[in-house]
């Protein structure tokens, strides 16, 4: 009996001891960046994010506590099978701590299951759906740069109160349009506006000129863009040569990034006007970024996905070094504790639900006359309020919310 | 006003224009498809990427040298088919011999190459490519307003198909062309370079391809990606035309445009499915093809 009272009290010494020396596993603090390095994604998101993420950790001094900081990337091909293959992979065999950016929202779910079962923090900057702070929350998972309730608010109520009351929505056939076009009517209608119809086009789809056909004998106003990346570029594009811009019908882009203005170009782009997390041109801080992204990347400027994801790294750094371990569910406490201010946010917090609540723009693109060159794309035209931007927290759907 | 199946015929008949414009795209990528498939057996699945080539060196020829549409859909084609006589003479010509198959797996390696090499290059979003000034604008219908530029597609495709088609079927070359598929050995016998002859037909259903991308270029985003989106359907024009006839895919291309037109309208998330389901269809009906001469 005694012996067995010893055996425990030595085994509960050992552990504690053994938990007061490893407070970081491995040795080391581990960052993963999956995301999409070959596909639609990988020039708003892909290699400028793991650039972005390096550029924290160096300017984080490359070192925790005196313990060495390791970044590591994956290529998930937005695809959830793969991206929770690599998400458990590193969790479990490589040390991993935290991953970031996981742009395409099916990529980031998949990942979110894995963080959550493992109590390893994942802190998403790219995908854009509400449900990763809702019915996918986790008490240590982020969302970091925007969301679909954010975009739909700041350019919905924009486009409205511009007299831009009847819509008609080009949205893309999956899960992130859907909830992009639902979370923008809610937003139309509240705001007196009305919809008149939609046509869900196949994803990824090249001609547009049959639906923007349709969208425009509906007569609507505006047609709204619940797509992204090549979708939304190749609508622009054919919206201009079907002379349905010229024919006073406007577009608005739900989620249009940095680089598809750049690719459109602004003869074609100008004048839309969408909301952003980040915009490089806007303070000093924000341009010093840009410029030190810009010199590694190939003069690019960063779109507000890999801002976001220096961002969310720095902070995750600052809480990791305050806590001092990497245990996912002691540092996520402390992410919540420490607010966010830097060239990215002023003045961030995080909420209870995961959601990193930061001001929102809303820019138009510049026409070519304004623009002082390559990327002079943006003027802002109105700071939103973050929590105008951001759903508010009682209406948040998050499971371990709505228990308490 | 008159209606089709609750549609106004007005805009039904603009619903069918377009697709006849889709058409033309899926006609002068298949018809190059069909050529080089019927002369060389080969199946060329770097198409896409050829095509996306097309795009990219108009788009680069613009911004490198400041030179406009009218040079470029020149000067891509044959720069593009140069690439592609390259690759034959030095790849594909090994493959003659051996199955399909071995044709298939190498174009398709290429054309992965081709997009990674763009990608790495240039990035994933496209570049910006505007319509020349010649062909901005538009025309009302009545029914419909109908960019000058789509026209000008349309009739360029149909000039294209129409003369390959004649090339092929009416003339001297295009019997040298045909006897070489049937009995290389012998049309050689009668003193007929064939192999210099499989170089060049690689070559203009190479052309062909980057045409197409040209023509695109203004219309789509050009992008790495921008072929290997269209590839499979394109693939799919050809089987449903028949397997390396000429004519079956030229008309395959533009009937299937308007079918894929007609679907964008009727119910629109079907429209990039429903070019397989009448190859299903057409496949258990006619394994050969709508216009297939052997099973």
């Amino acid at each position: 009996m005694i012996t067995k009272r010893l055996l425990l009290g030595a085994a509960a010494l050992a552990l504690s001891a053994g938990a007061a020396q490893a407070q970081y596993s491995d040795n080391k603090v581990k960052i993963g960046v999956l995301t999409d390095l070959s596909g639609t994604y990988s020039d708003l998101a892909g290699s400028g994010s793991v650039e972005a993420a390096k550029m924290a950790v160096e300017d984080f001094g490359g070192k925790l506590n005196g313990i060495a900081i390791e970044v590591v990337s994956a290529d998930h091909q937005n695809k959830a099978d793969i991206a929770s293959s690599v998400a458990r992979k590193w969790y479990e065999n490589e040390g991993v701590d935290a991953i970031f950016d996981l742009v395409t929202t099916a990529a980031a779910v998949a990942v979110r299951e894995v963080s959550r079962e493992k109590g390893k923090i994942d802190i998403n900057s790219g995908a854009a759906s509400t449900v990763l702070t809702n019915a996918q929350c986790s008490p240590t998972g982020f969302h970091w740069t925007y969301d679909t309730y954010a975009l739909a608010v700041g350019t919905g109520n924009a486009v409205v109160k511009q007299g831009g009351d009847s819509w008609f929505f080009l949205t893309a056939d999956y899960a992130f349009g859907h909830d992009l076009q639902a979370q923008t009517e809610r937003v139309v209608k509240a705001s007196g506006g009305k919809v008149l119809g939609a046509v869900k086009h196949p994803f990824p789809n090249a001609d547009f000129s049959s639906f923007l056909l349709q969208a425009q004998s509906s007569g609507a106003k505006i047609i709204g863009l619940a797509n992204a990346g090549s979708d939304t570029i190749n609508a622009i594009k054919q919206a201009k040569e079907f002379g349905i811009t010229q024919g006073g019908q406007k577009l608005a882009g739900m989620l249009v990034f940095l680089s598809d203005v750049h690719s459109l170009g602004l003869e074609t782009a100008q004048g839309m006007q969408m909301t952003t997390g980040y915009y490089w041109d806007m303070d000093d801080s924000s341009r010093a970024f840009a410029k030190k992204f810009g010199e590694r990347m190939k003069g690019k400027m960063p779109t507000m996905v890999q801002a976001g994801v220096y961002s969310s790294v720095m902070h995750y750094l600052k809480a990791a070094a305050a806590a001092k371990t990497d245990d996912g569910v002691k540092v996520a406490d402390e992410m919540r504790k420490l607010p966010i201010n830097d060239f990215f946010a002023k003045n961030g917090k995080l909420r209870a639900d995961g959601r990193m609540v930061h001001d929102m723009f809303l820019v138009e693109v510049k026409k070519p006359s304004e623009s002082k060159g390559p990327w002079d794309y943006y003027k802002v035209l109105r700071t939103i309020p973050g929590d105008e931007a951001y759903k508010p927290l009682a209406e948040s759907a998050c499971p371990a919310l709505m228990k308490k | 006003m008159m209606t089709i199946f609750g549609i106004p015929a007005q805009a039904l008949f603009g619903q069918l224009l377009l697709g006849l414009i889709n058409g033309a795209f899926y006609a002068m990528l298949s018809l190059g498809l069909a050529l080089i498939f019927g002369l060389l057996n080969i199946i060329n699945f770097s198409h896409g990427a050829l095509y996306m080539m097309g795009a990219f060196v108009a788009w680069l020829l613009l911004t490198v040298l400041g030179a406009g549409y009218w040079t470029a859909l020149v000067v891509a084609p044959l720069l593009v088919a140069v690439f592609g006589m390259i690759i034959e003479r030095t790849m594909l010509c090994r493959l003659y011999k051996l199955d399909h198959l071995y044709g298939l797996l190498l174009t398709f390696g290429l054309a992965l190459v081709i997009e990674g090499v763009f990608r790495q290059l240039y990035g994933i979003s496209g570049m910006p490519y505007a319509v020349p000034k010649e062909l901005a604008g538009g025309w009302n219908l009545g029914f419909m307003y109908l960019p000058i530029y789509r026209a000008w597609v349309v009739m360029a495709s149909m000039v294209l198909c129409l003369g390959s088609w004649l090339l092929i079927e009416k003339t001297k070359l295009g019997a040298y062309l045909r006897a070489a598929t049937e009995n290389a050995t012998l049309v050689q016998a009668f003193g007929i370079n064939v192999p210099v002859m499989i170089t060049l037909t690689y070559g203009f259903g190479v052309a062909l391809a980057a045409i197409a991308g040209v023509l695109a270029a203004p219309i789509y985003s050009v992008n790495p990606l921008m072929g290997s989106n269209l590839i499979i359907v394109v693939f799919a024009v050809v089987v449903i035309g028949g397997m390396g006839s000429i004519l079956g895919a030229i008309v395959t291309g533009f009937l299937l445009g308007l079918v894929e037109g007609l679907t964008k309208v009727f119910y629109p998330e079907a429209a990039s499915t429903v070019i397989f389901v009448v190859m299903a269809i057409v496949l258990l009906i006619k394994p050969a093809g709508l216009f297939g001469k052997r099973s």
